[in-house]
């Protein structure tokens, strides 16, 4: 029978090619015409410890990953272990026979409240404590046992291509799980050979050693496993767009290349860091031939773009330097940001305060992560929202913006440099682990009629207009900029209080202005900023009830919700995309509409609840709570959203995910 | 630039609220008179500075400056310089904003060879918050500010910054501002990052290091009967800091001599260029060596949307990596 969706699990000690498994397995399912979304998850551990992976795959639109697992590759004891327990009745696993021997208690890695707990559920079936048992438990279930001899296999592969090494065989174990599983689903064999080219398209030898293994892999489970097939199947309809298969932290790369973001500091963290190493990747890109522009004398001293655009990374000493450097460039008239997470967040409020107070538009994007302090390095958490929303001492004003998903990310990383120039000051793009990590086909990013906007900015000032003050009082709170070098532009900048030309000023009047001048332009962005970039409203408008949240959980919520819809209970979802300056009057407009207002968060307190609260003397019904470490699934979003709407509890705390 | 310019041209009308007698004065005197010796324009200098009592000298200059954060000078110089390396970049801070709170980047800074001038004006104490102990105060000494002597090492500017890298590492004193400002104009002209640390007298709290001291008042010399001068300068002994060929080997000697000399202290106290190496490639040219248009097209000089204001980039060729359904 074929599904709306399926989901397919890869797992494996880190280092042993989970992570380049899944990208193969992904990368063919969507060539094939499939939606796919994918989750990772991983230990802050470089080699030994486990990672899994999961795929969902869909011919609709697919946002969020689900706890229900179809299909499970194994290639150790571990990965069965941990996993045989959410593979549905009429799913399978694919395994190695020749470890099913192995003993539960003998994985090192393997916590003892996770040991303790799966021998308990094994006696309670009167099983034994070795893999063959959690098999066995599974099998039991309904779970279909898909034993792939990997190391004959791996011979006859040898023998194929003329290696007799086994180290060296061993490595593309990883890719007969995948080819079995392309098997097993029934997936068009032609996109897994096309996926595995390009993945290995530097080394022409490794991939053709891989296409053979493959092959030979799913010939295997075709004529050993078809007459006990699994019940889940898709097939994948035709499609007629151009899609990416991207994460987070490549999406948001491209929007800053795009944004002609031209300078990025960052210092190493995960999850951030693999935004500013692909950037360094892609340091030079190409560029429109254009037109030196009339404004811009420096340009005309320079050539003209010659067809090479280029972005400077610089890996600083520190997230003070990162912020600091990235934000002297700014000063300088580039574009420049800089990435991070949570403890790097920390360090650099000094510096956003000072960007603040000298009106200076840079870019933060921070990746958050479990807190407080290393928390979970490598998890997911949406805990630092209260935080960026007011880090710093003083007050100041900042724009911070929090996409939903990654091709969100992608547009909105272009939007938080116009914002950042428009309105001189600092803006904060919040994403998170689930974003920077999972992959998601998206449509082709569109980018050619987007607008630079970099407000106003001089490169030159002329004495005609007067006297240049860099802080001269506007009304709209928004004083003529010029870059560093800028002739006739000279300003003076300093984190002390100052006056219109940036000279320090302790003067009470000239406080108060300046004040009331800085913070004005918050109520610009806010009268200024359209609707829809604030908040997005999805599901059905005329429901009963409404869901509130922000971030990552928007993927989760929208496959729960429109699955309800399907079932009957019907609910509105306002994704808040802009957290300041607050969309206070279209959320006061909106919820008491609604009989029901649910708040979605993945972080202890409920952070946006409290500032619904402040900002709106709203508050919301029913919080749905997540704090583990692991992302919202569609299946508990599902079904907290039903427990919420049925037993009314205020408080609700989930917590699915391995 | 056409006109004529002359100091004036380097002042603003910004009321100095430095005590009076402070080394600081010298200092920023001494940066105005290079700039106009080197008839630079104004537009195209940037002076940045940390917190402290020596945070406040852009604000005395006519031209941009910028006055940050406590111990974050460099990385904002840096950025600034990096995006845009056509700008003449001076940075200026206190001894405690450079050699303490900011110490990370003053070494990190030296790894890099930015072409900035990083001028560090050393009076042992912490100026603007009222005399606790500097780094670079000696242990023991107790100037009146503080309420017992000093149990820390000071440490030796001038040694680190030669180990971590720059590639110009002098030293000068405040109240010799002739000599600064040479320094200065040499540090300017170095093609790379130049660090040079100024002794610089805080007549209101540190009574120990003072401009009579330096002057060696309290040493009389029985025949001239004039005081006999701890200061003197490194140029006139005959020592030479300058690297004269591409030879790490002659590099490797020039350093271990400036290390020795920059041990000096106490009856003489040696003043001028201890090292300068004209070899090492700045980081601008490190870059430009991966990003070819680096230095015609540096980051801040890109045109990064056209005449409709639709972005310049084409990432098309970069997304075919991730293209995996066409049309
Ligand atoms: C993060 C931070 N901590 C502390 C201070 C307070 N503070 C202001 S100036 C200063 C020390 C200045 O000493 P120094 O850098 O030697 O400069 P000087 O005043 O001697 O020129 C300190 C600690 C500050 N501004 N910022
Ligand atoms: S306290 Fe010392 S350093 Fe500061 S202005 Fe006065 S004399 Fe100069
Ligand atoms: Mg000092």
């Amino acid at each position: 029978m074929a599904q709306n969706k399926v989901s397919w699990m890869i797992g494996g000690a880190q280092g042993t090619g989970v992570d380049s498994a899944a990208n193969i397995f992904s990368r063919a399912a969507a060539s094939s015409g499939l939606n796919v979304f994918g989750k990772r998850e991983y230990y802050s551990n470089i080699k030994g410890e486990h990672s899994y992976f999961s795929v969902t795959l869909s011919n609709n639109v697919i946002r969020s990953h689900m706890d229900e697992v179809h299909l499970l590759a194994t290639f150790d004891s571990e990965t069965i272990i941990r996993h045989a327990w959410e593979v549905e009745s009429g799913g399978g696993i694919i395994f190695d026979p020749k470890q099913t021997s192995e003993k539960i208690t003998s994985i090192p890695t393997l916590e003892k409240n996770v040991v303790d707990g799966i021998l308990e559920r094994l006696k309670e079936e009167g099983l034994g404590n070795s893999v063959m048992d959690v098999l066995e438990f599974a099998k039991r279930n309904g779970v279909k046992l898909y034993p792939l001899p990997y190391v004959d296999l791996l011979k006859q592969v040898g023998e194929k291509i003329g290696e007799t090494q086994l180290s060296i065989l061993s490595r593309m174990t990883n890719v007969m799980a995948v080819a079995a599983s392309f098997a097993l689903f029934k997936l068009p064999q032609e996109h897994l050979f096309k996926a595995i080219e390009q993945v290995f398209k530097a080394k022409a030898k490794v991939a053709k050693m891989n296409t053979e293994a493959a092959k030979i892999a799913a010939e295997y489970a075709v004529k050993n496993f078809s007459n006990n097939e699994i019940s889940f199947h898709i097939e994948p309809k035709p499609v007629k767009e151009q899609r990416l298969l991207i994460n987070g932290t490549s999406a948001v790369a491209l929007g800053k290349i795009v944004a002609g973001c031209r300078f990025q500091t960052y210092y190493p963290i995960t999850p951030a860091s693999d935004e500013s190493v692909y950037l360094e990747d892609h340091e030079v890109f190409e560029s429109r031939k254009v037109e030196v522009l009339a404004e811009n004398p420096h340009q005309a001293e320079s050539m003209e773009l010659d067809g090479k655009g280029s972005i400077v990374v610089v890996q600083t000493e520190d997230e003070i330097a990162a912020i600091t450097m990235a934000t002297g460039a700014a000063l300088a008239g580039a574009r420049a940001a800089t990435a991070t997470s949570g403890p790097g967040f920390s360090l650099m409020t000094e510096g956003l305060g000072w960007a603040g107070m000298n009106e200076v538009p840079v870019v933060i994007t921070l990746y958050q992560r479990g807190g407080p302090s290393t928390g979970l390095p490598t998890r997911h958490e949406q805990g630092d929202m209260l935080f960026v929303l007011h880090a710093g001492h003083g007050e100041f004003p900042r724009i911070v913006i929090a996409s939903g998903d990654i091709e969100e990310a992608f547009y909105d990383a272009i939007k938080a440099f116009n914002y950042a120039e428009r309105y001189q000051t600092p803006v904060i793009h919040l994403l998170d682990k689930a974003l920077a990590n999972s992959t998601m086909t998206v449509k082709k990013f569109v980018y050619d009629d987007l607008v630079i906007d970099r407000g106003k900015l001089y490169f030159e000032w002329f004495s005609s207009n007067g006297p240049y003050k860099r802080f001269e009082f506007t009304e709209d709170g928004i004083s003529p900029r010029t870059v560093l070098g800028a002739a006739g532009g000279i300003f003076w900048n300093t984190g002390d209080e100052h006056d219109e030309f940036g000279h320090i000023s302790e003067e009470p009047i000239n406080r108060c202005r300046m004040m009331e001048k800085r913070m004005r332009k918050l109520e610009t962005a806010d009268a200024e900023i359209p609707d829809r970039e604030k908040v997005v409203i999805h599901g059905d408008v005329d429901a009963p009830y409404i869901v509130v949240s922000w971030g990552s959980t928007k993927g989760a919520i929208l496959d729960a919700i429109e699955y309800h819809a399907q079932h009957g209970l019907r609910f509105a979802f306002a994704q808040v995309k802009l957290l300041s300056p607050f969309p206070t009057k279209i959320l006061q407009e909106l919820l008491p509409r609604y009989e029901r207002i649910i708040c979605v968060e993945q972080n202890y307190s409920g952070q946006f609840a409290q500032l619904l609260a402040m900002r709106t003397c709203i508050k919301p019904h029913n919080l749905i709570l997540k704090y583990n470490g692991r992302p919202f699934s569609f299946s508990e979003a599902r079904d907290t959203l039903k427990r919420a709407i049925e037993k009314n509890e205020a408080r609700i705390v989930t917590n699915a995910g391995a | 630039m056409a006109v004529k310019l002359t100091l004036a041209n380097y002042r603003t009308n910004v009321h100095n609220d430095w005590c009076p007698g402070c080394g600081d004065f010298g200092i920023l005197s001494a940066i105005q008179m290079a700039l106009a010796d080197m008839h630079l324009d104004p537009s195209n200098i940037v002076i940045f500075s940390g917190i402290g009592c020596s945070g406040k000298t852009p604000h005395y200059i006519n031209t941009y400056g910028i006055h940050t954060l406590h111990g974050r000078v460099l990385p904002y110089a840096l950025g600034a310089k990096l995006a845009n390396p056509n700008l003449i970049v001076l940075a200026v801070g206190g001894d405690g904003d450079g050699l303490g709170i900011g110490a990370g980047h003053f070494v990190n800074a030296g790894r890099r060879n930015v072409d900035i001038t990083y001028i560090v004006h050393d009076n042992g104490v912490y100026g603007l918050t009222k005399g606790q102990a500097s780094p670079t105060l000696k242990r023991g000494l107790r100037p009146k500010s503080l309420p017992r002597p000093n149990i820390n090492e000071a440490i030796n500017p001038i040694a680190i910054a030669i180990v971590a890298g720059y590639t110009f590492v002098a030293r000068a004193y405040a109240y010799d501002n002739k000599h600064l400002k040479e320094i200065i104009r040499k540090a300017i002209s170095h093609k790379g990052s130049a660090f040079i640390d100024v002794l610089q007298p805080c007549p209101t709290y540190n009574d120990i290091t003072t401009k009579e001291w330096y002057a060696g008042e309290d040493r009389i010399d029985p025949e001239t009967r004039k005081p006999i001068p701890r200061v003197y300068k490194l140029e006139e002994t005959g020592y030479d800091g300058e690297v004269q060929s591409p030879d790490p080997t002659e590099a490797e000697k020039k350093i271990v001599a400036a290390l020795a000399k920059s041990f000096e202290w106490g009856d003489r106290i040696p003043i001028g260029v201890f090292y300068r190496n004209p070899y090492v490639p700045s980081y601008e040219e490190r870059i430009a060596s991966r990003i070819p248009n680096y230095l015609t097209m540096p980051p801040a000089r890109q045109p990064i949307h056209d005449a409709e204001k639709h972005p310049t980039a084409d990432i098309e060729r970069i997304m075919e990596e991730f293209l995996v359904t066409e049309a």
